[in-house]
């Protein structure tokens, strides 16, 4: 199929590319039955009609965008279940990504909300969800880190590098040589 | 029963799980990074042995206690035997020209040993309670039924032994008779036994005595009014001289068929200018003997029955040789003299002639000093004539063989009595280095690479293996004379019982210098000097740059501790002695502060037997810095006869006749006196002075912390029951008991004591950072015991919360006093050990980061490795997961011994004394120097080297691989550009 098309497609010249379209359009007459003007008066209910449409349907979408770490958070908590509470490769690749993602993630909130910005929708309410659960992955991925024990919270990560008290006073002797 | 060899299988193979590879070496890295050298010691006694097929050899004994056999062309050993401490070997001999004959341990233990090879083949144990001179005789052709005889005279009893297994065929009890028998012989072919001695000390005595049966035929005696000295010497089978009381007489006895007179001649008739006492040197020698009058020694001849003439008169030091009989009924002896630095042997043949047969003038390394013995042997030339080979002991204990004017071999043999060591840092590379060395070292460096890389890859020929070996064993960059980046090569300087010093490298174990020292000689005013300790004295590391670093050797003149002392500065590049000091004062204790001065000399302090403190280095800058911390410095005393431990502290300048301003006198502050009656002083530890501690924090499962108590004024003793320090069986289980301490040697506070029922000495104990571990011996288990204490600071222990720490606000690192109230935590734990032990030591290194080993000096003279971890107070049965995950090992009642962690693999270092740890720079690696009579040294990694990549890494391989691997990535490169060209033209 492709190829056919392919074949069908090796080469083709468009004559009607000098011409402007406005120009041709004008030149013919509109075909039987078409009222070019009857449609102009129609278009303001119908496009506030699509209009409509398509801002419930944005809304409905950032929605969506919104919720969609929420699935991301099951699986990495499903994840980190699964890589265990020991440091090695497996579990700390896991947990950096867990921290990682929601990162990135809130790093580009604007970005992924652009495409649904209106003035008729509210998009604040989603990005708050969005944020929330981004948060809430990375508060995920903090935990993790924590029981893996790589969080200083201990008393023992800052201390067991401190080096001994100096003495004040100095002894020394012994058996007589 | 079962579960019982099923836990124990199971245990074994956990513990095999924690083997540490690291320490177990493959068979081709032995000599790789350890070297070991055998010695034998000062040589006592020497025979012969050169009949014309074999090997000729010569059969020593030595103040080591040891009896040794060595090749007589290469000075090699073919086989040795250390006899054990308080086994001193009185006399050797040869007999039947098989045996060696040995008699020790004051005339008690007689034993025969194969000739070729060494192996005990019988030993007898005599009895006697009277002290007395030990003699051993191999008459040569005394049979009692078809049975040579050895005759003993030990303990005052004269025994007469079967040479084919070592009975005792009879013996005869000299001790009722009170007589001190001085020499027991057998005049030619007869049956008869000749024992003469002196009774009291001006009675002269003969006895006859059967061979057959021991019984005493006939016994003569004689009084020589003026009385003897003591010493003799056997002029022949019939006449011995003697000194009388006031040494200035010579009474030859006459004892020829019993018939008994004396002869006295006066020293002053025969050398002139004679004052003073004269000694009689035990010589073994006919028709002659030598006595040693003033400065020089003195020759007599016997003639004509009583006649006494002077022969020669040498200028000491010399040394003379017993005579030696040839084959034509000649006699021949030897003397060694000295002229400037060289050597003089003079060979007489014939007392008769005055001319010397032979004279070899020969150059000696002046730092052997003077020569001790001469032992000499014939060899017949091949025209005939006799030639002479001489073995000499020289003042540093060294042994060379001299023969036909020239020293065939030699043996630095002073390495055998090490009394102390030290290390210094080698000079820093310098830059300029030539550029064909630069090429050679390339080339050489490409080559070595390219057989390696062979190696690797299984392509190598057995020579080329060959050629590897022994490119690693005597790699040239492991015996430079510079510092390494590693800090793998050094200088180990050690001071032997001679009073030299020698400087050891590191890489290879050879003596890069020695220094017999001018100070630690016998001279006039110095008679029995002696080597104490050596010191790193000056390190010169951000000051003081151009200067070498030296060391101080301490020692004394005299034997008691009252003695006045003598300090000697060495140069450890150029082996000089800078300097040295005869002190008015005598040496006790020396203290080396943690303090230098501008010129980084460290600042040392000397207790004298007046308890007065002398600073050294005497200059106005170290007095400055000692005076500002003067209120800051203590010193103890552990006094063990009277088992007090004194604690001192300085006060203020001495009140002397002369004025010094270096002299501080001291105060007693504490005292602790342990009850004689059930405690005595067994040992003390201490921590090394130069040991570097990581961390004050000890972090425990579940992420929590416990602070270590670490201070370096802690001093540990063991104290045992009286009865206890014996020998073991001597002392029941209810009369023997152990008790430890923890002392502060600044307040004299006992931080901890424990008390071990039914335990006795000997103890041997480790301290280092905030633990000790100590060895000793259960007698209700009758089994060795090692117990571990680890102290920790309940006082720091509130220090949890996380906030404080991170903003600082903690009293983790103020200073600290021994003055404010300490609370300690101290865990222990004990376990059972297989092996008894000489001395213990602990890993060290750079910065105390790795883990430590505890090293073991076995009684088999090896020296193991032991985890600390499996020295673990915290050890439990079961331990929890979280301690599982901490590296804790679940408890058993005993230490395992894993044969893979001897750090001596194959060798023992015989007479094991003791164990030095050395940290190199690198941090994961310590170097250990063993020394006794053998040295050994290697390089030993507690937790593995994780800090470098190994030896035989192949740096050619890595290479090439890389290279592989780029030029694999460039050709698959082109290789996808072209079929992505091909892809997009279809």
């Amino acid at each position: 199929m492709e190829k056919g098309k392919a074949y069908v497609r090796k080469w083709a010249i468009d004559f009607t590319e000098n011409q402007t379209a406005s120009s041709s359009s004008r030149d013919i007459p509109n075909p039987l039955g078409f009222d070019r003007a009857s449609q102009d008066q129609d278009d303001s209910t119908v496009t506030r009609q699509k209009k409509e449409a398509e801002a419930t349907w944005k809304a409905q979408k950032a929605w969506e965008v919104a919720q969609a770490p929420f699935k991301n958070l099951l699986m990495m908590g499903f994840m980190m279940w699964m890589a265990g509470s020991t440091v090695h490769l497996f579990s700390i690749g896991i947990t950096f990504s867990a921290l990682w993602q929601p990162i990135s993630a809130l790093q580009g909130v604007g970005k992924v909300f652009e495409p649904y910005k209106d003035s008729r929708v509210d998009i604040v309410a989603p990005k708050l969800l969005f944020i929330a659960l981004n948060l809430a992955g990375l508060a995920l991925g903090v935990w993790k880190l924590n029981t893996l024990g790589l969080l200083p919270t201990h008393p023992s990560d800052w201390v067991s590098s401190l080096p001994p008290a100096q003495e004040v006073e100095y002894s020394g002797g012994g058996l007589p040589l | 029963m079962a579960m019982a060899i099923r836990g124990f299988v199971a245990s074994i193979l956990f513990l095999s799980l924690f083997l540490n590879p690291s320490l177990a070496l493959y068979e081709d890295q032995v000599g790789l990074m350890d070297w070991h050298q055998q010695y034998i010691g000062k040589v006592k006694h020497a025979v012969f042995h050169t009949q014309k097929a074999g090997r000729k050899r010569v059969v020593v004994s030595t103040e080591e206690n040891l009896i040794a056999s060595l090749d007589l062309r290469t000075g090699g050993i073919f086989w040795r035997h250390v006899l054990g401490d308080g086994d001193a070997v009185d006399e050797i001999d040869i007999a039947l020209g098989k045996f060696v004959v040995t008699l020790s341990s004051e005339g008690t233990i007689l034993r025969a040993w194969n000739l070729p090879d060494g192996q005990m083949v019988w030993e007898c144990f005599l009895h006697g309670s009277t002290p007395s001179r030990s003699l051993l005789s191999v008459p040569a052709n005394i049979k009692v039924e078809k049975d040579n005889i050895i005759l003993v005279y030990g303990k005052g009893w004269l025994y007469a032994i079967s040479s084919i297994d070592g009975e005792v065929l009879w013996r005869n009890d000299f001790s009722t008779k009170s007589v001190e028998i001085q020499r027991i012989y057998q005049l030619r072919d007869s049956d008869i036994i000749y024992a003469v001695g002196f009774t009291g000390y001006s009675q002269f005595d003969t006895y006859q005595i059967s061979a057959k049966s021991g019984d005493i035929i006939d016994h003569s005696s004689i009084i020589f009014p003026g009385g003897f000295s003591g010493e003799t010497s056997f002029v022949s089978n019939g006449m011995l001289v003697a000194l009388d009381s006031t040494r200035s007489i010579i009474v030859s006895l006459n004892f020829q068929g019993g018939e008994l007179s004396f002869h006295q001649t006066y020293i002053s008739d025969l050398v002139q200018g004679f004052s003073g006492t004269a000694t009689i040197l035990p010589l073994k020698s006919t028709g002659m003997f030598a006595i040693k009058v003033n400065s020089y020694i003195v020759l007599i001849r016997v003639r004509d029955g009583n006649m006494l003439e002077m022969i020669e008169r040498i200028d000491a030091p010399a040394a003379v040789s017993d005579s030696l009989s040839l084959s034509e009924g000649q006699e021949a002896f030897a003397i060694v003299q000295h002229e400037d630095d060289k050597t003089c042997l003079t060979v007489k043949v014939d007392i008769d002639s005055r001319s010397s047969f032979l004279k070899e003038i020969i150059k000696t390394d002046s730092q052997k000093g003077t020569v001790q013995k001469v032992f000499i042997n014939n060899y017949v030339r091949t025209d005939r004539s006799n030639g002479f080979r001489a073995l000499i002991v020289m003042e540093d204990h060294s042994l060379l063989l001299l023969q036909q004017g020239e020293i065939v071999w030699s043996r630095e043999d002073g390495l055998a009595s090490i009394v102390d060591m030290t290390t210094l840092e080698l000079p820093v590379e310098k830059e300029s280095v030539s550029v064909a060395k630069v090429e050679q070292n390339l080339f050489e460096w490409l080559k070595g690479h390219i057989l390696k890389l062979k190696g690797t890859l299984m392509l190598a020929s057995p020579e080329d293996i060959a050629a590897i070996q022994g490119m690693r064993l005597k790699s040239s960059e492991k015996n430079k004379m510079t510092r390494d980046h590693n800090g793998f090569r050094k200088l180990l300087i050690v001071l032997t019982k001679a009073g030299k010093v020698l400087a050891l490298h590191t890489g290879d174990g050879r003596v890069v210098w020695s220094l017999l020292l001018t100070s630690l000689r016998k001279s006039e005013t110095c008679q029995y000097p002696t080597g104490l300790r050596i010191y790193p004295w000056q390190v010169p590391h951000h000051h003081a740059m151009d200067e070498n670093p030296s060391v101080l050797v301490v020692g004394r003149c005299g034997l008691s501790y009252d003695a006045p002392g003598v300090l000697s500065f060495v140069d450890s590049y150029t082996g000089k002695e800078l300097n040295y000091l005869r002190l008015s004062h005598s040496i006790e204790q020396v203290i080396p502060l943690p303090y230098t001065d501008s010129r980084e000399q460290r600042l040392h302090l000397l207790i004298d037997a007046d308890k007065h403190a002398h600073l050294y280095p005497r200059s106005p800058d170290s007095i400055n810095i000692f005076k500002h911390e003067l209120r800051n410095i203590y010193w103890y005393s552990v006094e063990a006869e009277k088992d007090i431990i004194r604690g001192h502290t300085l006060h203020s300048n001495c009140i002397l006749e002369v004025d010094d301003e270096y002299c501080f006198s001291t105060r007693e502050l504490w005292s602790i006196v342990f009850p004689s009656e059930s405690e005595k002083i067994a040992t003390t530890a201490t921590r090394k002075l130069n040991e570097v501690v990581h961390t004050q924090a000890k972090v425990i499962a579940d992420q929590d912390a416990m602070y270590k108590y670490i201070s370096k004024n802690m001093l540990f003793v063991a104290t045992v029951s009286p009865k206890a320090t014996g020998p073991i069986g001597s002392a029941t289980p209810e009369e023997a008991s152990l008790v430890v301490y923890l002392v502060d040697t600044v307040t004299g506070r006992i931080l901890h004591r424990a008390t071990h029922l039914a335990s006795q000495a000997p103890v041997h104990a480790v301290f280092s950072e905030n633990w000790v571990i100590y060895h000793y011996f259960n007698l209700r288990a009758h089994r060795y015991q090692m117990s571990v204490i680890e102290i920790y600071d309940e006082s720091r222990a509130d220090n949890k919360d996380v906030l404080k720490l991170i903003v600082g606000k903690h009293n983790l690192t103020s200073p600290i006093s021994s003055y404010s109230r300490p609370e300690v935590l101290v865990t222990s734990q004990s376990y059972y050990f297989t092996h008894s032990v000489k001395t213990m030591a602990v890993t060290t290194t750079a910065k105390g980061i790795t883990s430590k080993q505890i090293l073991v000096g076995t009684i088999g003279d090896q020296v193991l490795a032991l985890d600390k971890r499996f020295l673990d107070p915290r050890r439990t049965v079961n331990p929890t997961q979280s301690e599982k995950e901490e590296g804790i090992i679940p408890l058993t009642d005993s230490l395992p011994i894993i044969p893979q962690s001897y750090v001596t693999h194959s060798l023992q270092v015989e007479g094991l004394r003791g164990i030095v740890t050395i940290p190199a720079k690198l941090e994961s690696t310590s170097q250990l120097f063993a020394y006794g009579v053998d040295l050994f040294f290697t390089r030993i990694a507690p937790s593995r080297t994780y800090d470098s990549l190994t030896e035989d890494f192949s740096y050619a391989l890595l290479l090439i691989t890389i290279v592989a691997l780029v030029a694999a990535i460039f050709v698959t490169w082109i290789l996808s550009e072209k079929k992505e060209l091909q892809e997009k033209w279809r």
